[in-house]
C-alpha cells in the first residue's frame, strides 16, 4: 500500500464531511446516548456525540461507511471533544482513552474493509483532535486579562491521553483541527511530538486552523501568515483551514496560506454560512462549484467538508477532485 | 507555493519575516529588568499595568520585536514572565509583534514559551556549558517552536577575536543543524559587540572583528542571522553623547553592510549617519575599522573638543557659577556639590528678612527639583543622598541665625518617626528612607536600632508624629512589627504605620499587619516610593481616598493570597525523613582536618579581603539594580553606579589606611556525625565526648519523584558508617568601628558617608566569610588544597562544600546561633554578641557552618508542618509556643 506522502503528490485526497449533521439525522435521545452501559451515569449525556462511539457504534460505523462510499479517502474519528477537558462537562474524564481507542478502532475497521475491496484506493483514518472548549492565550474574564482557564501544561496532559488512545486504536494520521487558539494547537503538537519521540512513531500530522470571521483572523487574533508560522516548527503532512466559513469566504485566506507554506494544504469548509436557524443550506452542487474553483487554482491537496456537509456533498467534491491534479508543494529540505 | 530560500519567520498576531530585503530588524529593549530601572521598579511593585504601557510605547516607537527579561534576584521570574506575557497577549497593539524571551534561566524561558501563541525567539543559548546542554536546550526550543539567539561563547569563554568568533559560530551552527535538527534560518548569532577605544591594545579590533564575523557568518553559515546589542561599543565614551551617538550610527552602518540584520538599539542614542560631522565621523570610523595605530588617541583628543557640544561640558561647569543665586543653589543641590553652598546661602541670607526664608524659599525650591527628578527616575538614590548632604550643610549653617531670631517655627511637611525594631540591628535601608524623606522637608525623628515597642510608642505620642516607619531585616522582626501594630491598636494610638526592610513584603503586611490595625498600614520597600506614600497620607485632600484605596487593595491582595496559598502538598515528617537525601557513604572517605579545634583571628588585614568583595549586593543596597561589573556600563544607572563605585573605592582606601574597622574571626572544626536530623559534634581531644548538638530542619514539600526531602544533616555521615566525619562552624565580623565612624559622619551632616561605611562593612564581612571559607577548604581543613578559583567563580559558588548560615533558607532557625555561640565561645573571644531576636551585633557579621561533602548544596527549607514544629520543640526542649515564635515564617499557614 502506498504511503500518504506519495499519494499526495499524485492526486487530491478527499476528507469526509460533517459527523454532527449525520448524527442529528438519527434523532438519538438521552436513552440512546446512555445505551445500557451508562444508565446510572450521574449527569445528562444527550449531546455527547463522542460517547456514541461506545453506545451506538453501529451508527458511527455506518456514517464512516457512507463517506467512504461517497469517495472519501480519509475519515475522521468521532473524537472531536474526547479529551479530559471536553469530557469534564459530562463527568467522563475516565473514559477518554477508551473513547479514542474505540473510535479509531471502528473507523479503521471500516477503512480496512473498503481498502480490501478497492486496493488501488487505500482508505485512511485521521484521529480528530479538537481545540477543547478552553483557550490558553485568552482570558474568559474581560476584567482579568491575565487570567487563563487552561494552561499549556493542562492541555499537553489532556492531548497526550487522547493521542495515545487514537494511535493505539489504529489512526493513520493525527488531525489537530478547528484551531481557534494557536497556543492550544501548539500544546497538541508538543504532546504529539513528545509521544512520537518516546515511542518512535512515524505518524503524520495535519493541522487545520479556523478563521472566525471576515476579520481574516483566528479567534486568538492571528493572521493567516502568523498562524502558519506558529505551527510550522514540526514537520506537517498538511496545513489548512476548516469550519466557521463557507468555501467562498474561505477562498482568499486559503490562497494566502497556499502561497506561503511548504507543506500540503487542506481545506474542509462549512456548507456555506448558517441561516437564521443555525442550519446550513448550501447544496452539494453549489459547494462543488466553489470547490472546483479551489482545485482549478491549485490551492489544495486535501479537500473535504465541515459543518452541514453530507455524503452527497463529498460525492460531488470527490468528483471534482478526481478530475484535477493536486497543488504542487515541496517540503523544505532541512525539516524532517 | 513557496520556492524561495528559507527565511527567518516569526510571529505575534502578525508575521515578521526577515528576508534579504529586510534592512534591519529593531528589537525593543525597555521591557528588560536588567536594562531598565523603570521597568524593574514596575515589575517589583507588581505594577504590570504600567509595565504593559512600556511595551506599548516600544511597539509604537517602531520596535519590531520586544525583548522581555525578568532576571532579577528578587523577582519570581517564572511568574513575572508568565503574567506579563499573558497581559500583553490581551493587547492587540502589542501582541502583533513577536516576543524575544530573554533569560539565563531555562525555567523562565520555558514559562515564556508556554504562554506565547506565536513563534518567539529565545535569547539565548551557547556552548558555555558544553555540547550536551546546548543540544538539549536547542531541541526543547525547537519543540516549542521558537527561534534562538546563540551567543559566541563556549566552554573556554566568550569569543573575543575573529578566529574565536568564527570557530564558535561554525561549531554551534553545525551542532544545531546536524544534531538538533534546528532550522538554520531560525538561528540568530550574537557574535559579541565589545567596547572600542578603551586604550587596550587587544581591544583595537573589537568592532572590526565583529563586522568581519558578521560577514563570515552570512557568507558561510547558510540562512543564519546576525544580531547584537549596539550600545556596548561606545562604553568608553559614557558622558559624551555626541561621540556615542555618532559611534552607534557608524557602527550600525558598517555592521549592516557586513550582514548584521537585527539588533538591540536605543533609538534616542542614535545620530543620523549622514548628519555626523565629517571630522567626527572620520575619527570614529578610524577606531571602528582600526584604520590607524593612533586612532584611539586621536578620537579621545577629538572627543574632548566635541564634549563642548553636549550638556556636561567643562566650560559649562564653570559657567554655572555666573548664574543667578537661586539657580546656583538649585544646581548645587541637584548635583550634590557642597563646595559653594555656604557661600551661596550666606548671600541669600543677606537678601531676605528672616533666615528661615532661605530654607523655605531657596533651599526648598532646589530640593523640590531633586524630588521631581527622583520621582521621574531621572536621579538615583546615591545622588539624592548627596543632595541631602548639601541641604543639611546649608541648614546647619543657617541654624544659629534662626535661633538668634528666636523664631524656630520651621514649617515642616510632617513629622516621621523611624525605628529599626527590637532585636534587629540593620539600618541601612531605614537611613536611606529617612534621608529621602528629610530631603522632602519632612522632619525625621530617628530612634535608631533595637528600639523596643514601648519606646517607639512613647516617642510617637510625645512628639505627636504624623507617621511611624518600622524597619527590620531578620525574620523575627516581622513578628515584632505585628506586635507594635497590636500595641497601637490596644492603646488606641491612631498614627499611620509604614513597614519596610528586606524581609518585609506586601504579602506579610497585607496578611499579618493590616487586618489587626484600624490605622493605615502601608508596605514601602523602595525609598523612591516613600515620599509619595507619606505625602498622600498627610495630604488633607487625598488622605481619605488614598487610605481607602490602600485598604481595599490590601484586602483584595490578602484574599487572593489566602486563596492561592496552599495547594501544595506536604509529606508527613516520617515520609519526609524516609525520602531523605542518601549519599553514597560507602564510597566516601572524609578528609580529617589538618587542624581540628577552635581558632581565633584578630586584627586581620583588610587588604586581603578586598579582592573577595561581591559588589552586586552593594549596589542593590543603594537601590541600583544590576550585576557588577556590567552595572557600571548600564545604559540607565551606569553613570551613577560608576560614581558610587568610585566613592566606595575612595572610602575603602582610607578605611584601610586609617584602620577604621577591625576584622575578627572565630572558627572551629570538629569530629561529627549525623543522628537523624541532628548533627552531633565531638570534642577534638576526646572524639567520644559530644560537645554540641545542631538541630536541622527537613523539607516537607512533596517533591517530584526521585527528588529528596533534604535536611542539612543529610550531608553528614551517620555514626553507623564506621568512620569519623567532620563539621565546622564560624563567625566573622568587620563591624567593630563602624558605629563610631557612622556617628561621626552623621554629626557632620554627612549621611552619604554614614550609609557608605555601613554598606562597606557589610560587604567586607561577607568577603571575610568567603575568604575564611576558602582558607579553611585549602588549609585549615585542607580538603580542597588544589582548587584555584577566581572571585567570579567564588561568587558563583563553584567550590566543594557549603557554608550555610542560621537564619537563611537552608536553616532558617535563628536559635541555632545560641548553640554556635556556646560551641565557639564567640562573644568571649571576638566580642560579637546576639540580640534578643538573635541578630548579630555588630551588624556587619556573618556566622554559619562548614560542610565538606562534595554533594553538599544550598537549598531552601520551604514550609514545614505543625508535626515537625512539635518534633523540633521536643528536640530543642522548648515549649511549642516558643518554637512557633521562632519558626513562624516557615510554618505552613492554614
Amino acid at each position: 500500500m502506498k504511503g500518504l506522502e506519495s499519494i499526495l503528490k499524485e492526486r487530491i485526497l478527499v476528507l469526509d464531511g460533517a459527523m454532527g449533521t449525520m448524527i442529528q439525522a438519527y434523532g438519538f435521545k438521552e436513552d440512546d446516548f446512555r445505551g445500557s452501559r451508562f444508565q446510572e451515569h450521574p449527569s445528562p449525556l444527550q449531546g455527547n456525540n463522542d460517547l456514541l462511539t461506545l453506545t451506538q457504534p453501529e451508527a458511527i460505523k455506518a456514517i464512516h461507511g457512507k463517506y467512504f462510499e461517497a469517495g472519501a479517502d480519509i475519515v475522521e474519528t468521532n473524537t472531536f471533544s474526547s479529551t479530559s477537558i471536553g469530557m469534564a462537562d459530562y463527568q467522563m474524564e475516565d473514559l477518554v482513552y477508551e473513547l479514542n481507542y474505540e473510535a479509531a478502532t471502528i473507523a479503521k475497521e471500516v477503512a480496512d474493509a473498503f481498502t480490501a475491496k478497492e486496493p488501488n484506493k487505500p482508505r485512511f483514518v485521521a484521529g480528530s483532535i479538537g481545540p477543547t472548549n478552553r483557550t490558553a492565550s485568552m482570558s474568559p474574564d474581560v476584567n482579568d486579562p491575565g487570567f487563563r482557564a487552561v494552561t499549556f501544561e493542562d492541555l499537553v496532559i489532556a492531548y497526550k491521553e487522547q493521542v495515545e488512545g487514537l494511535v493505539a486504536g489504529g489512526a493513520d494520521i493525527l488531525l489537530v483541527e478547528t484551531v481557534f487558539d494557536t497556543l492550544n494547537a501548539k500544546a497538541a503538537l508538543y504532546a504529539i511530538d513528545e509521544l512520537k519521540q518516546k515511542n518512535h512513531w512515524e505518524i503524520p500530522i495535519m493541522v487545520s486552523g479556523t478563521i472566525t470571521d471576515a476579520s481574516g483572523r483566528t479567534l486568538s487574533g492571528q493572521t493567516v501568515e502568523a498562524f502558519a508560522v506558529s505551527v510550522s516548527h514540526i514537520p506537517l503532512l498538511s496545513i489548512g483551514f476548516n469550519c466557521a466559513l463557507g468555501a467562498d469566504q474561505l477562498y482568499p485566506y486559503l490562497k494566502r496560506l497556499s502561497d506561503l507554506t511548504p507543506f500540503a494544504v487542506s481545506a474542509h469548509p462549512n456548507a456555506g454560512l448558517p441561516n437564521a436557524f443555525g442550519a446550513y443550506d448550501q447544496t452539494a452542487e453549489e459547494m462543488r462549484d466553489l470547490i472546483k474553483n479551489y482545485v482549478d487554482n491549485k490551492l489544495v491537496n486535501i479537500i473535504g467538508g465541515c459543518c452541514g456537509t453530507t455524503p452527497e456533498h463529498i460525492r460531488l467534491i470527490a468528483e471534482v477532485a478526481q478530475q484535477s491534479s493536486p497543488r504542487l508543494y515541496k517540503k523544505v529540505s532541512h525539516v524532517q | 507555493m513557496s520556492n524561495k530560500a528559507p527565511t527567518l519567520q516569526l510571529s505575534g498576531l502578525e508575521l515578521l519575516e526577515v528576508t534579504p530585503d529586510t534592512n534591519f530588524v529593531n528589537i525593543g529593549e525597555r521591557t528588560n529588568v536588567t536594562g531598565s530601572r523603570k521597568f524593574l521598579r514596575l515589575i517589583e511593585n507588581g505594577d504590570f499595568e504600567t509595565a504593559v504601557e512600556v511595551a506599548r510605547e516600544q511597539v509604537e516607537g517602531g520596535a519590531q520585536i520586544i525583548d522581555i527579561n525578568m532576571d532579577e534576584g528578587l523577582i519570581d521570574g517564572v511568574k513575572a514572565m508568565t503574567t506579563f506575557l499573558n497581559l500583553i497577549a490581551a493587547e492587540p497593539d502589542i501582541a502583533k509583534v513577536p516576543v524575544m524571551i530573554d533569560s539565563s534561566k531555562w525555567g523562565i524561558i520555558a514559562a515564556g514559551l508556554r504562554v506565547a501563541q506565536g513563534k518567539s525567539v529565545v535569547n539565548s543559548i551557547s556552548l558555555k556549558e558544553g555540547e550536551e546542554a546546548f543540544i538539549r536546550l536547542a531541541k526543547k526550543i525547537k519543540q516549542f517552536g521558537a527561534a534562538v539567539v546563540v551567543m559566541a561563547f563556549d566552554e573556554d569563554g566568550q569569543a573575543d577575536n575573529l578566529e574565536r568568533r568564527i570557530e564558535i559560530c561554525q561549531r554551534s551552527y553545525n551542532i544545531l543543524v546536524n544534531q538538533a535538527n534546528f532550522a538554520p534560518q531560525d538561528i540568530i548569532f550574537d557574535p559579541n559587540i565589545f567596547p572600542v577605544a578603551t586604550g587596550m591594545e587587544e581591544h583595537r579590533r573589537n568592532a572590526l572583528d565583529f563586522f568581519l564575523a558578521a560577514q563570515w557568518i552570512r557568507e558561510n553559515l547558510p540562512y543564519a542571522n546576525v544580531s547584537g546589542g549596539v550600545s556596548n561599543v561606545s562604553f568608553s565614551f559614557r558622558g559624551n553623547n555626541a561621540v556615542r551617538e555618532a559611534m552607534h550610527s557608524a557602527f550600525l552602518y558598517h555592521a549592516i553592510q557586513h550582514g548584521m540584520n537585527m539588533g538591540i538599539v536605543n533609538p534616542s542614542l542614535l545620530e543620523v549617519y549622514d548628519e555626523i560631522p565629517k571630522d567626527l565621523l572620520e575619527h570614529v570610523e578610524d577606531v571602528l575599522l582600526d584604520r590607524r595605530d593612533d586612532a584611539t588617541e586621536r578620537l579621545l583628543d577629538f572627543a574632548e573638543s566635541v564634549k563642548g557640544q553636549t550638556k556636561e561640558s567643562n566650560q559649562e561647569k564653570n559657567v554655572w557659577r555666573e548664574k543667578p543665586l537661586q539657580e546656583r543653589i538649585s544646581y548645587s543641590l541637584v548635583k550634590g556639590i557642597d563646595a559653594f553652598i555656604i557661600e551661596d546661602v550666606e548671600e541669600a541670607r543677606t537678601q531676605v528678612k528672616r533666615p528661615l526664608e532661605v530654607i523655605e524659599g531657596h533651599l526648598m525650591s532646589g530640593m523640590n527639583i531633586v524630588g521631581d527628578l527622583f520621582g521621574e527616575g531621572k536621579m538615583f538614590l546615591p545622588q539624592v543622598v548627596k543632595s541631602a548632604r548639601v541641604m543639611k550643610k546649608a541648614v546647619a549653617y543657617l541654624q544659629p541665625f534662626i535661633e538668634d531670631e528666636k523664631d524656630s517655627a520651621t514649617q515642616s511637611a510632617g513629622k516621621i518617626l523611624m525605628a529599626t525594631v527590637k532585636g534587629d540591628v540593620h539600618d541601612i535601608g531605614k537611613n536611606i528612607v529617612s534621608v529621602v524623606l528629610a530631603c522632602n522637608n519632612f522632619e525625621i525623628i530617628d530612634l535608631g536600632v533595637m528600639v523596643p515597642p514601648e519606646k517607639i510608642l512613647e516617642a510617637a505620642v510625645q512628639n505627636q508624629v504624623d507617621v511611624i516607619g518600622l524597619s527590620g531585616l531578620i525574620t523575627p522582626s516581622l513578628d515584632e512589627m505585628v506586635f507594635v501594630a497590636q500595641e497601637m491598636q490596644r492603646q488606641k494610638i491612631e498614627i499611620p504605620l509604614l513597614i519596610g526592610g528586606a524581609t518585609t513584603s506586601k504579602a506579610h503586611t497585607a496578611v499579618k499587619i493590616a487586618p489587626i490595625s484600624e490605622n493605615p498600614v502601608i508596605h514601602v520597600n523602595d525609598a523612591s516610593r516613600a515620599v509619595t506614600v507619606v505625602s498622600n497620607l498627610l495630604s488633607k485632600d487625598q488622605q481619605k481616598t488614598y487610605v481607602a484605596g490602600i485598604r481595599s487593595d490590601y484586602d483584595a491582595f490578602r484574599e487572593k493570597f489566602l486563596q492561592r496559598s496552599e495547594r501544595k502538598t506536604y509529606l508527613s515528617l516520617t515520609e519526609a525523613r524516609s525520602n531523605a537525601l542518601t549519599l553514597d557513604w560507602k564510597n566516601y572517605q572524609p578528609l580529617k582536618p589538618k587542624n581540628l579545634g577552635t581558632h581565633t583571628l584578630r586584627d586581620f588585614p583588610l587588604d586581603r579581603l578586598v579582592p573577595y568583595i561581591d559588589w552586586t549586593p552593594f549596589f542593590r543596597s543603594w537601590d541600583l539594580h544590576g550585576k557588577y561589573p556590567e552595572i557600571l556600563s548600564d545604559a540607565v544607572v551606569g553613570p551613577q553606579a560608576t560614581e558610587l563605585f568610585a566613592d566606595a573605592q575612595k572610602m575603602l582606601t582610607v578605611l584601610r589606611e586609617e584602620k577604621w574597622l577591625e576584622a575578627r574571626a572565630r572558627f572551629g572544626l570538629f569530629p561529627a556525625h549525623s543522628q537523624g536530623d541532628d548533627i552531633i559534634l565531638y570534642d577534638p581531644e576526646q572524639p567520644e565526648k559530644p560537645i554540641s548538638k545542631l538541630l536541622t530542619l527537613r523539607q516537607q514539600l512533596q517533591k517530584k519523584a526521585g527528588q529528596p526531602n533534604i535536611a542539612l544533616s543529610d550531608f553528614m555521615a551517620p555514626s553507623t558508617v564506621g568512620y569519623q566525619d567532620y563539621c565546622g562552624a564560624f563567625c566573622v565580623t568587620t563591624g567593630f568601628g563602624t558605629q563610631e565612624k557612622a556617628a561621626a559622619f552623621e554629626a557632620d551632616n554627612d549621611d552619604y558617608s554614614a550609609i557608605m561605611i555601613k554598606a562597606l562593612a557589610d560587604r567586607l564581612a561577607e568577603a571575610f566569610a568567603e575568604y575564611l571559607h576558602e582558607a579553611v577548604r585549602q588549609n585549615t581543613w585542607g580538603y580542597a588544597s588544589d582548587e584555584g578559583l577566581s572571585n567570579e567563580e567564588l561568587i558563583a559558588e563553584q567550590y566543594k562544600g557549603i557554608r550555610p548560615a542560621p537564619g537563611y533558607p537552608a536553616c532558617p532557625d535563628h536559635l541555632e546561633k545560641r548553640e554556635l555561640w556556646k560551641l565557639l565561645e564567640v562573644e568571649e573571644t571576638i566580642g560579637v554578641s546576639l540580640t534578643e531576636s538573635l541578630a548579630m551585633w555588630p551588624a556587619a557579621s556573618v556566622s554559619g557552618y562548614y560542610f565538606a561533602h562534595p554533594k553538599a548544596q544550598y537549598f531552601g527549607l520551604g514550609k514545614i508542618t505543625e508535626e515537625q514544629l512539635e518534633d523540633y520543640s521536643q528536640r530543642r526542649n522548648i515549649s511549642i509556643d516558643e518554637a512557633r515564635k521562632w519558626l513562624n515564617p516557615n510554618l505552613v499557614t492554614i
